[in-house]
């Protein structure tokens, strides 16, 4: 049984101000094939969380760890963390220009395998994963992201999920910008990958909608640095009804 | 466009994307550029102190022998791929030399004072049989002593047809390159040099574009220690149109530079130029200058042009210095674009993000960027050769340290 293991993590970033403090003391564990749904208000660190597992360098760990299945990930660069397991769907997925879709999406696999698929089957593969993304097949011939909407990018992101295979998927606000029948076929496209891999899911959002797609095995709620609260889906519902009013102190109103 | 590349301040390089007069570049109002001195005797240019704006980014001292010194002028080894016949030697009287423009600077005047035989290209109408024609001239030795060469390449009226001009070996090389497309021609020319380390080149091109004729110049230059290559492109005829491209990537000790005038002359003229260039080692340099000018008749004039420039390490330096200058009210439309800077680290980490190594990731930002215009080239052939010399660019910068920690 896989496992990614969030302790005490604490992380900063460095601004014109100085050093701020983002992360203070993060405990997350989450089992392969689990969803944990991850809530909370703009602003309270989310993204940092994400962005720390998968290893941004803009991000600085001060204290804590990150493991897969007891191995520290906090050590290994970013190529590694993803080859060891770890998928993150961004939040803002960056355009690269003259990079086709088709040639990054082979050049990923063939880094996460060590080896080049076999180009038949995976060409099929590629179309029927976008096909059930409803993306249209031009989209392998455009440059990765570059002048894709927002729905389209994060139909991208989760495209790559289903191809890559990971053990451990992030996924920050997809559901973020998406109609509503765009929402739907994201949500089933991460159902289906975890149904075939019996992924582990980290979902972080804001709309309890997605979430009707998506069940939740756990949710977190997210305040100022650390998880405030946890509990089942029903807690979904509650902060739907009641806001994040009662989690917030003084300090942490921006 | 602009998230591509991160804007830095370093090592001279700014990001520039404004129509603003007040950059600080120093620049003259390039209306200056078309009343510049024009002459083909060397004699008529003052001597060059380095200091002149049309020489102050060069290194003077090194190409000194190209600009005042004796020049050999006799006709070279050429080798063609495609119809020979095309192909032949002329004499300096014959009426197609100085048919598209004239030295405006004491180099290309010491050529055009040199050469002794020019070598002229002639690509007749369509047919339907010949719908398009393919010509490349190959030179590749043409030694270490200075030498003059004059080119003219004369697109007749609904020609269609593309001339790669390809140099590899020696060279220490001053060469003007005239090019005409009459009425409805449609000609692309691509200078590709990939000279030998030690090759010193000046060139000049004069191209002008006739009445509904399309002119693509691709300039192409990835390795010679100082290459300097200027198209002079004048959109004369009502309706023409000038794609203007370039790729350049300057390794250690290499400079560089290319300095494009587009003169928008007649009504309706559509003009386009785009050069991206990268960089790497130490000493690296790369200049570019982009003067656009719409002249008072050009109504209706469509333009655009950019550089961008990619800095693979420290110690490299990349000069880029757009100019617009407009004599017409009565245009469609005008704009210029410029950014320098290092690779984007939310690139790298996106791609990173996916199992990609940073090497392997570095590789696919950098093809991709200069990949736009080896799209443009539009001949499988020489995109995939081009394609394969920037892989062998880039494998040298893998060997070499990185200048910059992950
Ligand atoms: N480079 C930086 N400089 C200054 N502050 C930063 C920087 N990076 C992040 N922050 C701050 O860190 C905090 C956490 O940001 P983060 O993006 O993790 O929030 P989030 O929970 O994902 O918010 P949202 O729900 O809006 O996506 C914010 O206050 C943000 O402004
Ligand atoms: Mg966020």
């Amino acid at each position: 049984m896989s496992v990614l293991e969030v302790k005490d993590l604490h992380v900063s970033v460095e601004t014109e101000q100085g050093t701020k403090q983002i992360l203070k003391g993060v405990d997350l564990s989450i089992q392969e094939g689990q969803i944990h749904a991850i809530m909370g208000p703009n602003g309270s660190g989310k993204s940092t969380l994400a962005y720390t597992i998968a290893g941004h360098p803009k991000y600085h760990v001060e204290s804590g760890s990150v493991t897969l299945d007891g191995v520290e990930v906090l050590t290994m660069s970013v190529d590694e963390r993803a080859r060891a397991g770890l998928f993150l769907a961004m939040q803002y997925p960056v355009e690269i220009p003259g990079v086709r879709v088709a040639d990054f999406l082979r050049t990923a696999k063939t880094a996460l395998d060590g080896e080049a698929p076999a180009l038949r089957p995976w060409i099929k593969e590629v179309r029927e994963s976008m096909s059930a993304l409803r993306m249209d097949k031009a989209f392998a011939e455009r440059n990765v992201n570059e002048g894709f909407s927002g729905g389209e990018k994060k139909r991208h992101e989760i495209l790559q999920l289903e191809l890559l295979k990971p053990r451990f998927a992030i996924l920050d606000e997809t559901d973020s910008g998406l109609d509503v029948d765009a929402l739907k076929i994201v949500a089933e496209g991460v159902n289906r990958a975890k149904a075939a891999t019996g992924l582990g899911v980290m979902l972080i959002t804001h709309y309890t909608r997605i979430l009707r797609y998506i069940k939740p095995d756990f949710v977190h709620v997210f305040v100022d640095g650390r998880i405030a609260e946890e509990g089942g889906p029903e807690l979904a519902d509650r902060l739907e009804d009641e806001g994040y009013d009662r989690f917030l102190s003084d300090a942490s109103v921006a | 466009m602009t998230a591509a590349i991160t804007p830095t301040e370093q090592h001279g390089a700014r990001a520039h994307s404004d129509g603003g007069w007040d950059a600080p570049s120093g620049r003259a109002p390039i209306q200056a550029r078309s009343e510049r001195f024009a002459s083909v005797a060397h004699d008529d240019f003052p001597a060059v102190t380095g200091i002149e704006s049309e020489w102050k980014l060069t290194p003077v001292a090194t190409v000194r022998a190209l600009i005042d010194g004796p020049l050999d002028g006799s006709p070279y080894e050429y080798a063609v791929d495609g119809d020979a016949s095309l192909v032949e030697w002329i004499d300096r009287t014959d009426a197609r030399i100085g048919s598209a423009g004239i030295a405006e600077e004491r180099a290309a005047a010491n050529a055009w004072s040199s050469f002794e035989k020019a070598l002229a290209i002639t690509i007749p109408a369509a047919t339907e049989a010949e719908p398009h024609r393919e010509l490349t001239i190959r030179r590749s030795d043409l030694g270490d002593a200075p030498r003059a060469t004059h080119t003219v390449i004369t697109a007749k009226a609904n020609s269609n047809a593309t001339v790669i001009l390809q140099s590899t070996g020696s060279a220490t090389l001053s060469e003007n390159v005239e090019i005409v497309l009459e009425e409805g021609a449609n000609l692309t020319v691509i200078s590709v040099q990939e000279w030998a380390s030690d090759a010193l080149h000046l060139a000049s091109h004069f191209a002008t574009v006739g009445r509904d004729a399309r002119l693509k110049h691709i300039v192409v230059s990835l390795s010679g220690a100082v290459v300097r290559v200027n198209p002079s492109v004048h959109l004369v005829g009502e309706g023409a149109d000038g794609d203007l491209y370039g790729l350049y990537f300057a390794d250690a000790g290499e400079h560089f530079e290319q300095r494009v005038y587009l003169h928008h002359v007649g009504p309706n003229t559509k003009g386009r130029v785009n050069y991206k260039g990268a960089l790497q080692g130490d000493g690296a340099r790369t200049v570019w200058v982009g003067d656009v000018l719409i002249g008072p008749d050009a109504v209706g004039t469509d333009s655009y042009e950019q550089n961008r420039n990619l800095m693979l390490t420290d110690g490299t330096r990349a000069d880029s210095i757009p100019n617009l200058e407009i004599e017409t009210g009565d245009i469609l439309g005008a704009g210029h674009a410029s950014a320098t800077g290092r690779f984007d680290d939310e690139q790298l980490f996106y791609l990173q993000a996916r199992g990609i190594t940073e090497t392997e990731a570095r590789r696919l930002v950098v093809i991709g960027f200069l990949s736009e215009i080896v799209q443009k080239v539009g001949n499988p052939a020489l995109e995939a050769r081009l394609h394969a010399a920037i892989e062998t660019e880039l494998a040298r910068s893998a060997a070499e340290p990185k200048g910059e920690p992950a």
